[in-house]
């Protein structure tokens, strides 16, 4: 569904990622993992039309869209949920919502999927009339991810929905990932939280200093002694 | 419920007949003043209250449009009804002109450059002395002729003035309150999530700047033709403080809101006439005082209860949107 060839992306002079090569296929759940700049959320915006590319190729569906601009990206079926706070802090969750329908025209369909996207969010919609910016961390970080489905993704990036957020908030937003993708959605995930991130996905990229340095499915990668050590903490 | 509609209407009955219960030429310069400031900081809203952009050349926009109307109307036979929406227009695209390369700027930088272009369009009325007589200004300009009768008095003025905010008004309110009013604020409140969610920030900030300059414009048309004399003295950068802090001291992104900051920063100076040289240091501290007890104005914001999307979603039928403030969805 995703591919990445060769993406190389410069801040300036600084070489933020380069050569990835990443794979994403219909229906899984990809993540990528590594420490602090090592290039996942570059990639990401790379991806979304954010940032530009230096180098290399990234296909969706087959189509090129390395040049194309971020709103034509989404409108091609990705939906970015930005690093932190995603949301927009002075409009009311309900708008917040809508607002991510902005490319779709079928005003039936977005009322019914606003209902869909209170159902897998039962708090968003008490909090319905309230100004995002009132919400707590957990919550945003829903509102933002429900507001990125409302574009009817075919795939959504996630930016680390674990930050900043307490543990059992965690676990609910990505049992939440987990459902998202058992009913049809493609997601690449980018994470901190390695055994947070290795218990929803597939697959798994992981990411030093812009370098891929390993690669594999879940269980290959829990059970590499270099990722167990460093990004586990299991020795 | 009632009584605020009885209020409504005896308001908008004394506003309507204000020339005939204020017979004092002074007093109805005051509220033609207003109506042009409420012109003024309703268009400067929509960029800096509604798109975010922090502008400080909109005299320029406004002196742009007074000059368009007083060259056209001194130099062609073209009547002032056909006159004030070229003035509109040609303003607009200014909007957009300067727009265009700007847009791309953030904050005090933007600030910076909207300064330069103020002090630059001044210097144009200054220094092409061919065209706009220099420091001289341009005197003896047209008044507006509507079926032979000749607009003279300043009640004339008033009426005229007073149609003109109703129009600025109705056309902001509808914009704002529109979707479009909604993808603006999406492009004032983070850029980067607005472009994630598939939004051109560029493309509403240009619509912000054009619609904004466009009713400075108008604004400028009628200025024109109702003091009847022009100079750059009228469009300086002290102008355009002056409108922005109507816009903040009102509210940000609310009607109502500045609404209520041209009433007081055009009455407030008058009143304060008996401090005579100390008075605009008062209506400073008075603006101070306001931004540290209530820095979201007069009516910013956090008073704008009425859902973008309340009709399609609200669980109460609502009331109609036939009323132009922004402030009567309370029921």
């Amino acid at each position: 569904m995703l591919q990445i060839e060769g993406l190389s992306i410069h801040y300036g002079v600084i070489p933020a990622v380069k050569k990835l090569n990443i794979e994403v296929k219909q229906g899984e759940v990809v993540t990528l993992i590594g420490a602090n700049g090592s290039g996942k959320t570059t990639t990401l915006r790379g991806i979304s039309g954010i940032t530009r590319a230096k180098e290399g190729k990234i296909l969706f569906q087959g189509k090129d869209i390395t040049k194309m601009e971020a709103h034509q990206i989404v409108a091609m079926g990705i939906s970015q949920v930005p690093e932190g706070r995603g949301v927009f802090p002075d409009l009311k969750v309900i708008e917040n919502l809508y607002m991510g329908a902005y490319l779709r025209r079928d005003k039936k369909q977005i009322q019914r999927d606003v209902e869909e996207v209170f159902h897998l969010f039962p708090r968003l919609e008490e909090r319905k009339e309230q100004v995002a910016g009132t919400l707590s961390g957990g919550e945003q970080q829903m509102l933002a991810m429900g507001r990125a489905l409302m574009s009817k993704p075919k795939l959504l990036l996630l930016d680390e929905p674990s930050m900043g957020l307490a543990p059992i908030i965690v676990k609910e937003i990505f049992k939440i990932v987990k459902r998202i993708n058992e009913e049809g959605t493609t997601v690449l995930l980018v994470e901190q939280n390695a055994n947070m991130a290795l218990s929803v996905a597939h697959r798994g990229y992981v990411l030093e200093t812009g370098e891929i340095v390993e690669q594999g499915t879940v269980t290959e990668l829990q059970n590499n002694d270099k990722i167990r050590k460093i990004y586990l903490g299991i020795h | 419920m009632k009584s605020t509609r009885l209020l409504k209407i005896v308001a908008a009955l004394l506003i309507l007949a204000l020339p005939l219960w204020l017979r004092n030429e002074y007093m109805l310069h005051i509220a033609i003043s207003i109506g042009i400031y409420i012109m003024l900081a309703l268009s400067l809203n929509t960029i800096v209250g509604y798109a975010g952009q922090f502008a400080l050349g909109h005299a320029a926009f406004y002196g742009i449009g007074s000059y368009v109307t007083a060259l056209l109307l001194l130099n062609t036979d073209l009547s002032f009804w056909l006159v004030l929406p070229i003035a509109g227009l040609v303003t607009g695209l200014f909007g957009f002109i300067l727009g265009s390369p700007v847009i791309r700027l953030r904050g005090d930088y933007l600030g910076i450059v909207t300064l330069g272009f103020g002090e630059i369009i001044r210097l144009i009325f200054v220094n092409w002395v061919d065209v706009t007589r220099g420091p001289m200004g341009l005197p003896g300009i047209r008044s507006p002729e509507l079926f032979g009768y000749t607009f003279t008095s300043s009640a004339d003025f008033y009426y005229l003035v007073l149609v003109l905010v109703a129009i600025t008004v109705l056309v902001i309110y509808r914009v704002v309150h529109s979707g479009m009013g909604l993808s603006l604020l999406t492009v004032r409140e983070d850029e980067v999530v607005a472009e994630s969610i598939g939004i051109r920030p560029t493309k509403y900030k240009l619509i912000a700047f054009t619609m904004g300059a466009l009713f400075a414009g108008v604004a400028g048309a009628f200025y024109a033709t109702y003091i009847s004399f022009i100079s750059p003295d009228s469009f300086l950068y002290t102008d355009s403080v002056m409108i922005l802090a109507m816009v903040v001291l009102g509210g940000m992104a609310s009607v109502t809101g500045s609404i209520l900051g041209a009433i007081v920063l055009v009455v407030t100076p008058e009143l304060l006439r008996f401090a005579s040289d100390y008075r605009m240091m008062l209506v400073g501290l008075a603006i101070v005082l306001m931004m540290v007890f209530k820095p979201q104005g007069f009516w910013g914001e956090s008073r704008r209860k009425r859902n973008f999307y309340g009709k399609e979603l609200a669980d109460k039928p609502q009331k109609s949107a036939a009323a132009v403030s922004d402030s009567n969805s309370a029921t």
